[in-house]
């Protein structure tokens, strides 16, 4: 478990590591939290010859509720996401999301912005942005721009960063009253990744019935899906555990399945299912209030 | 005032404080003058033929200082030692290897080349310059598939990858079988699978070799449980007399069976030492450990099991097709013989028996002892047979338990399987785990759940295991333990133990025995293991043997070591030796309390003073060996109740009940540890663990991230209890206790989550998409 050699650059900006990380191109790799990087060059499937270590950079760790959104900082930890308050008052899902990511040790070192730009198809984090619907603003050497979460996610270990780019702030905007969310996962029993979780977020009319749905399935697909048929199940719909089931039940359309020795297609098509109706399930109570 | 008998209490471990402040020294703390790294080059195919090896640009790779293939090894390093190898053809060299492949690779893993550089970095960098040109080869990872005429054979020469058989004759087991179908009985069979597992201790595997040229002595500090057995074999393998090697096991974090063997990187490092005349270290990683370290168990088990209407258990046949890997350890060959096999009737009385065996090669990593080693396989099969039994008469499975039972009053028993059982009340155990977790009630409760479509499971497993090995012919070597004891001028007392401890908590019970038969504070004494150069030749630590063999050594010197001073007291109090009393640290006169000496007082007179008396030699120490005439059987009952998630198939441990007996408890704190970490090993045995092979040998499970470890947030409290039956076989009545709760975990949760299932049996690991499958079929399927 000892990494190839590399050079080691600990940034003091964004834009330092972004001329740094145009400067060395396709044989840097940034690091943050590190937690998915150090592994995977421990076992030498990465062998970037420079590290750009943008974990010391000040002021990319925070949480603020500001113009209709809050924004987090790209470098905020899990463990700060699943102790903020904000976001549990707003959106339940991120600190649960947060909270079953790894142990505490990873937790503690691992970041949000780590998270979505390493795009691992079984991380918990990439679901909960996108069903969110977050704003992913990223700096590169062309400048700034925001990109969608929806339009983040390319594939497995694939995001719509361009070369030089950084992610460094992840915007959520407040949802409507009466909205609720929920994060559920079937844990691989050795990594603890998912082998099939949920991100939901649904919003009830003032009679109870859904007016929106945000579904998102991870760890089952190659990358974070938006079940799409459940979301449109849901809407218009009084969410009892019959119509939740029933929607849910096409959680797993317009997936690309993985399938490893912790689960077949098979069964994460059923998990994604399950996980699905019963994180819905829970965003909608909390939607009830 | 009078001390406080130590034995019996739980007093806190002695060596905690150094390991759980970081001031312990394990194999990689060691940083000697001029240490040399060493990596090791190792097969990325499950088989291969080996057409050519290079390593020119590795030897020219900044600070690299050797590279060694087997080449190099030729005629200098003997093959990996092997306790017991069996006929017909491991004693004539199937399975046998030197440190590093010749010719072929036979596993994932397999070590190929090491590179001896300034600094670890270096070494593992130079590793990626070596080329190797493989041939790949069809590989074999199913030990049935292997058994077959037409399988990929891993050694040629041999014609088959069968090392050993063992089939008696079937003529009486068939009879009780018929006979009990003709009364109206049943017989009912099941394969059982024991999976395959990676010990996986905390400390990986480590090495550090020194070689002085100056007197060719070489020291060896290694990971290990059994220091003198590694010191004899490596002078063997190295050509060296056994008085120029030392070996020195430092602290060791955990072993589980898996440090009870020689390993190819010992002999490496040892050889680059020699060869460069600097200190070498290697220090294994983990996805080496995950690889190449020993695994555990890997059979497949064949049981048939006759009873009659009533549930008595008429006849018992096992076949056992045990999974070898790749190469012999030390023990590989004999786990499923001489454990396995001589335990399959459990704690039950069943008339006739009957065992048969086929050890098998495979293109996966060599298995060994595993805690339990071997037992766990058997306990499992004889607790899976009742199961069967009560199943198939829809019997309670506690009742089929109590029908069958060796009685108390039936002590010593030999078994069926011709094992002789010391002492025991099996009986007792369960009634008590029973009411301990309230058994009748949670059947109730079950019956309530059932209707309401939901899954509850209980599960007991009543077992018994075989300890403190060993006694004569067991082995072809003594299992002896030994303990040298002094007590010098001030009184102070110091036990170098032939035992090797590494986490068992020796250094506490051994202290508490001297203590108490000495009558001094548990602070004057010292226990000293793990250095060849001053411990007395042991047999090491593994077994449930170290407190039993070990601890009786250690007794047995303390007694001599008393009547010694017995007769010196009485010299210095002018009494006879038979009136001196040894009581609370003082040696006094029966009938005059107020004549007395101290201990201090005794201990210096024989330490310094020219007065004593004649006949009588200066100095108090004595070097005792103990190797038992018997073997101890521990036992106990565990009861586990599971509820299934029906939606995921996840397995949820709600309640675990223990109830063992170990005979007497020297300190129930360190008992109630072992307990508990036995039975997390054997939940994760149950529920999680699994080392998978894809069909060319490749290892699916090199990390963590697939090889799924117990997590404490998934267990639940554990609830303990126990019985005392001490064993008559040593004079401290103790049994063994490190594996037991490994032993009895496993059958327990498989039990309960077959029950919960309604089914005869289901295959461990109970992991969740097995179990979802199984509820799918239920579901697809209602039962009539």
């Amino acid at each position: 478990m000892i990494p190839a050699a590399f050079e080691y650059h600990p940034a003091t900006s964004v834009d330092e590591a972004i001329a740094l990380l145009s400067q060395y191109g396709d044989d840097a790799k940034l690091l943050a939290g590190g937690h998915s990087l150090l592994p995977t060059m421990k076992l030498r499937l990465a062998q970037p010859a420079h590290l750009i270590d943008i974990g010391r950079i000040p002021g990319l760790s925070y949480i603020r509720e500001e113009q209709g959104a809050v924004a987090v900082g790209a470098l905020t930890t899990y463990a700060t996401i699943e102790r903020s308050e904000v976001l549990r008052r707003h959106f339940a899902l991120l600190p649960e999301c947060a909270s079953v990511i790894g142990d505490p040790q990873v937790r503690n070192r691992g970041t949000i912005g780590g998270s979505i730009s390493h795009a691992d198809p079984s991380a918990d984090m990439p679901g909960a942005v996108r069903a969110l619907r977050a704003e992913i603003r990223v700096r590169g050497p062309n400048g700034e721009r925001t990109v969608a979460a929806d339009d983040f996610f390319l594939g497995t270990f694939t995001t719509a960063l361009e070369p030089g780019e950084i992610v460094t702030e992840i915007r959520f905007p407040l949802p409507p009253a009466r909205t609720g969310s929920a994060y559920t996962k079937l844990a691989n029993k050795a990594s603890h990744y998912a082998v099939a979780g949920c991100a939901a977020v649904v919003t009830l009319g003032a009679d109870g019935t859904c007016t929106a749905a945000s579904v998102v399935i991870t760890g089952a697909g190659t990358m974070p899906t938006r079940a799409s048929t459940v979301e449109a199940a849901l809407v218009g719909k009084q969410l009892d555990e019959a119509t939740v089931a029933e929607a849910a039940s096409h959680a797993a359309e317009g997936l690309e399945l993985m399938e490893d020795i912790h689960g077949s297609k098979q069964y994460r098509a059923q998990m994604a299912a399950v996980m699905a109706r019963r994180a819905i399930l829970k965003a909608a109570e909390r939607a009830r209030g | 005032m009078g001390i406080a008998a130590l034995v019996g209490t739980p007093i806190k471990r002695r060596e905690d404080p150094r390991l759980i402040t970081g001031q312990a020294t394990y194999v990689d703390d060691l940083k000697l003058a001029g240490m040399l790294y060493m990596a090791v080059l190792r097969s990325p195919y499950g088989h291969a033929r080996i057409r050519s090896i290079n390593t020119e640009a590795a030897r020219q790779a900044p600070g690299v200082v050797a590279v060694y293939t087997a080449q190099d090894l030729k005629g200098v390093v003997g093959s990996i030692p092997v306790a017991a190898p069996l006929p017909p053809h491991i004693t004539n060299g199937m399975g046998r290897r030197g440190p590093l492949a010749e010719g072929k690779v036979r596993f994932y893993g397999d070590p190929v080349a090491v590179v001896i550089a300034e600094s670890r970095y270096g070494a593992r960098d130079a590793l990626d310059l070596i080329e190797v040109d493989y041939e790949p080869l069809p590989a074999v990872v199913d030990p049935e598939k292997a058994a077959q005429p037409d399988a990929p054979l891993l050694y040629e020469e041999f014609g088959t990858n069968v090392a050993a058989s063992v089939h008696p004759p079937t003529d009486e087991i068939d009879r009780v079988f018929a006979e009990t179908q003709a009364n109206g009985g049943v017989v009912v069979k099941q394969r059982i699978v024991n999976q395959r597992l990676a010990p996986s201790p905390m400390e990986t595997r480590g090495v550090v070799a020194e070689f002085r040229k100056a007197d060719r002595t070489l020291t060896v500090w290694s990971s290990s449980q059994i220091p003198h057995l590694l010191r004899n074999y490596l002078a063997e393998q190295l050509g060296l007399p056994q008085h120029q090697v030392r070996v020195i096991v430092p602290e060791v974090g955990g072993g589980f069976g898996c440090k009870l063997n020689i390993y190819p990187e010992e002999a490496l490092a040892a050889f680059a030492a020699m060869k460069t005349g600097r200190p070498v270290k290697w220090i294994e990683d983990r996805s080496e450990n995950l690889a190449v370290t020993i695994h555990g168990r890997d059979q497949i088990d064949y049981v048939e099991v006759a009873a009659t209407r009533e549930g008595k258990i008429t006849g018992l046949k096992v076949h056992v097709v045990s999974d070898l890997g790749a190469y012999l350890q030390f023990f590989t060959d004999v786990i499923a013989i001489a454990f396995t096999l001589p335990m399959i009737c459990g704690c039950y009385d069943i008339p006739v028996a009957y065992g048969s065996c086929d050890i098998v090669f495979t293109n996966k990593a060599p298995t060994d002892a595993y805690r339990g080693a071997g037992r766990p396989e058997a306990a499992y099969i004889a607790e899976r047979a009742v199961d069967l039994v009560a199943h198939a008469l829809g019997k309670d499975p506690a009742e089929v338990r109590m029908i069958n039972f060796v009685k108390p009053e039936q002590f010593p028993h030999k078994m069926a399987t011709g094992t002789v059982y010391d002492s025991g009340n099996y009986q007792l155990a369960l009634e008590k785990a029973m009411q301990l977790i309230g058994y009748q009630q949670l059947r109730a409760e079950q019956a309530q759940l059932r209707a309401q479509g939901k899954l509850m499971g209980i599960g007991i497993s009543s077992y018994v295991e075989i300890c403190g090995i060993g006694p004569k012919g067991l082995t072809p070597f003594g299992l002896y333990e030994s303990a040298r004891v002094r007590v010098d001028q001030s009184g102070d007392v110091l036990i170098y133990t032939g035992a090797s401890p590494h986490g068992q908590g020796e250094e506490t019970t051994f202290a508490q025995i001297a203590a108490d038969e000495f009558g001094i504070p548990i602070e004057r004494v010292l226990v000293l293991h793990g250095d060849t150069d001053s411990t007395p030749e042991g047999r090491g630590t593994y077994g449930s043997r170290t407190t039993a063999v070990g601890g009786t050594a250690v007794y047995n010197a303390v007694q001599k070591l008393k009547e010694k001073m017995k007769q010196i007291a009485a010299h210095m109090l002018e009494a006879s030796p038979a009136d001196v009393t040894l009581e609370d640290g003082r040696f006094s006169v029966t009938g005059a309390p107020q004549k007395a000496v101290t201990f201090a007082e005794v201990a210096a007179a024989a330490n310094f003073s020219n007065t004593l008396p004649p006949g009588i030699e200066p100095g108090l120490e004595t070097t005792v060996f103990f190797e038992p005439e018997a073997c101890t059987f521990p036992f106990g009952t565990h009861i586990c109740v599971v509820e299934i998630d029906k939606d995921t198939g996840e397995v949820h441990l709600r309640r675990y009940v223990a109830v063992d007996d170990c005979g007497r408890q020297l300190n129930p704190l360190l008992v109630a540890g072992q307990i508990h970490g036995g039975i997390v090993q054997g939940v994760g045995q149950a529920l999680f663990e699994g080392v998978v092979y894809d069909e060319n040998g490749q290892l699916l499970t090199s990390t963590f991230m697939d090889y799924a470890m117990p997590l404490a947030s998934e267990l639940p409290p554990f609830e303990l209890d126990h019985t005392v039956t001490p064993t008559p076989y040593n004079p401290l009545g103790v049994k063994g206790v490190g594996e037991a709760g490994t032993i009895a975990a496993t059958p327990a949760v498989a039990a309960a989550v077959a029950d919960a299932l309604g089914l005869p049996h289901v295959d461990i690991p109970l992991t969740p998409e097995r179990i979802w499958r199984i509820i799918q079929q239920q579901q697809a399927q209602p039962q009539a």
